[in-house]
């Protein structure tokens, strides 16, 4: 459904940055690749290449076997900045509309699909409300909704979590698991939290820091049915995040040498969870979060 | 100028400040009413506040200044609707071809600053003491106010917003009026609100230096008349109707941005 073969991408500027020095892989119809790596390694950019929202500076994208060069139909963007997507000029159901009829719907299945997807995400009630009259998860459950109303094919979500609290995020890793299963859409979601990803992902396309390549392609084999306690305390589930973690380590202590400043400054205005302490830990302060 | 810097001050609930600017308004009263009754000033200049008031009763019985009234009106309405459509499509134009802004940035930065009351003996040359001349100098003020906060207003646009346009496939003319256009319309209300000001300003001066029909004519009789009481009575006229043209922008400003975040906190929740 997605090929990415030897992308690459260098912003022009002083001197040039390479965000991206030669990624290659593919995403299955309907499945679900989680994509991580450190803060400022390129994975805004590379979702960005693959939406067709920026140009690569080399190799190519292809959604189901066509050359991306533009946004492609069929394809639906989940942003981190929720509140700067949504127009807050709109109601929350003009908003979801909006792609729809873009997109030409006729009205009465236009009105189908909002409500349908306005229910799925449990904003049923909110849809007469203007986005800033939501709180910061709901917001996001808007964008979400939006997105699957549009009915995509592929599906792209850059951190679409990461500015929401603790609790609000493991519920709308549930609600995307959930909404995955049943819809069966080819989703790639980004993200720096390798739990999330671990969580979230059939695989998991481990990036390095710059010169960014892929570090690792792994297959989580853990069961398909998910849930936040078991399976984040499940023993398999440690196993993974702790060789993602190493992973990611290695590529950062080996990347170390040619840190630019930039890449410094991204890393330190990261969120706290970006650097994950040592497992048993880490999953003791999740699980208590939860049931607090 | 942008509205976050224009809208900060120092909060006062509503009814206090409506107490302040009462008193204050009684206070120049007072001092109008007391200057020339002292004879501090020579009542043949400037008569007392009462006496203004009374004649201005008086005239508001007089139809022919309501003629006169409404074609300053009449002038100012059409000058401002006509600069407005002409800025907001101007500033549309140059945001949407490539390369305009920066062809026109220096053309705006020079003709800008032309005050438009150096465009009389123009106007007087084009359309002579007709309502024509009252147009031009009134469109030409209020333009540059509006064609500068949709220049703002249309760069304003959020790239997160625009990505999202874009990545949903948005066509041009779908970008336009579901994105671009709301984002620059709080900007667009603040040039209307600013060139109503000036417009009827320029709809007064222009009839006032030209004698082209409307208040400003009227003003310009009464003094050759030596009628100082109604000179005076009908540039007070002139002020109310200043602060009813404010009111009535600033109104439908409110109506128009429910959803912005200057006006939102007071209306819903
Ligand atoms: N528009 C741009 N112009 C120039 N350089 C850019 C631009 N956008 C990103 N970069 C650079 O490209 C690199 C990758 O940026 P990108 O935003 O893709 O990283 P990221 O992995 O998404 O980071 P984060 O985890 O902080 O979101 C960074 O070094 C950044 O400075
Ligand atoms: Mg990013």
């Amino acid at each position: 459904m997605l090929e990415i073969t030897g992308l690459g991408k260098t912003y022009e500027g002083r001197g040039g940055v390479e965000a991206l020095r030669k990624i290659d892989f593919r995403v299955d119809g309907g499945d679900l690749v989680c994509v991580v790596g450190p803060s400022g390694c390129g994975k805004t950019t590379l979702l960005k290449c693959v939406a067709g929202l920026l140009t690569p500076t080399a190799g190519e994208v292809r959604v189901a076997g066509r050359r991306v060069t533009g946004p492609p139909p069929g394809m639906a963007v989940v942003f981190q900045e929720y509140g700067r997507s949504l127009f807050p000029w709109m109601t929350v159901r003009k908003n979801v509309e909006l792609p729809l009829r873009e997109k030409k719907v006729p009205a009465p299945r236009r009105r189908e699909l909002v409500e349908e997807a306005l229910a799925a995400v449990g904003l049923a009630d909110a849809a007469a409300a203007h986005p800033w009259q939501l709180s910061g998860g709901m917001q996001q459950r808007v964008a979400i909704a939006r997105a699957i109303a549009y009915e995509p094919r592929v599906l792209l979500m850059d951190e679409p979590f990461a500015a929401v609290d603790a609790q609000t995020r493991a519920e709308l890793e549930d609600l995307l698991l959930t909404l995955w299963r049943r819809l069966g859409v080819t989703t790639l979601l980004v993200t720096h939290d390798i739990d999330e990803a671990v969580y979230l992902g059939r695989r998991v396309i481990v990036l390095s820091s710059a010169p960014t390549v892929v570090q690792e392609d792994l297959a989580v084999d853990l069961p398909a049915a998910r849930d936040q306690i078991t399976t984040r305390s499940a023993p398999r589930f440690a196993e993974l995040r702790a060789h993602v973690y190493a992973q990611i380590k290695q590529a950062k202590g080996r990347a170390a040498g040619d840190r630019t400043a930039g890449d410094r400054a991204a890393e330190e205005s990261a969120p706290p969870r970006q650097v994950p302490s040592p497992a048993p830990r880490d999953l003791k302060r999740k699980t208590d979060g939860r049931t607090r | 100028m942008t509205r976050r810097e224009e809208r900060a001050g120092a909060p006062m609930s509503a009814p206090r400040a409506a107490g302040l600017g009462l008193l204050g308004l009684a206070c120049l009263f007072a001092v109008a009413e007391a200057v020339p009754r002292l004879g501090l000033i020579d009542p043949r200049h400037l008569p007392p506040a009462t006496a203004i008031v009374r004649r201005l009763a008086a005239e508001l019985g007089d139809a022919d200044l309501w003629t006169a009234l409404g074609e300053t009106m009449r002038s100012w309405a059409v000058g401002l609707a006509l600069a407005c459509c002409l800025a907001v499509a101007l500033g549309v134009l140059i945001d949407a071809v490539p390369g305009l802004r920066a062809a026109t940035a220096s053309t705006i930065e020079f003709l800008r600053p032309i005050p438009s009351v150096a465009l009389i003996p123009l106007a007087t040359l084009l359309f002579g003491a007709e309502t024509g001349s009252t147009l031009l100098l009134v469109v030409y003020a209020s333009f540059w106010q509006v064609l500068i906060q949709v220049l703002y207003g249309v760069a304003d646009v959020d790239p997160v917003a625009r990505e999202t346009a874009r990545s949903y496939r948005l066509g041009r003319w779908a970008r336009l009026r579901h994105l671009v256009w709301p984002t620059a319309l709080p900007y667009v209300m603040t040039g209307v609100r600013l060139a109503a000001a000036v417009a009827f300003i320029l709809a007064v001066t222009a009839e006032l230096v030209i004698g082209s029909p409307g208040l400003g004519l009227r003003i310009q009789l009464a003094q050759s008349g030596g009628a100082v009481t109604e000179v005076y009575a009908l540039i007070v006229l002139a002020g109310l109707v200043g602060v009813a043209v404010n009111a009535v922008v600033r109104a439908v400003e409110r109506r128009v941005l429910a959803w912005h975040p200057s006006v939102r906190g007071e209306v819903a929740r």
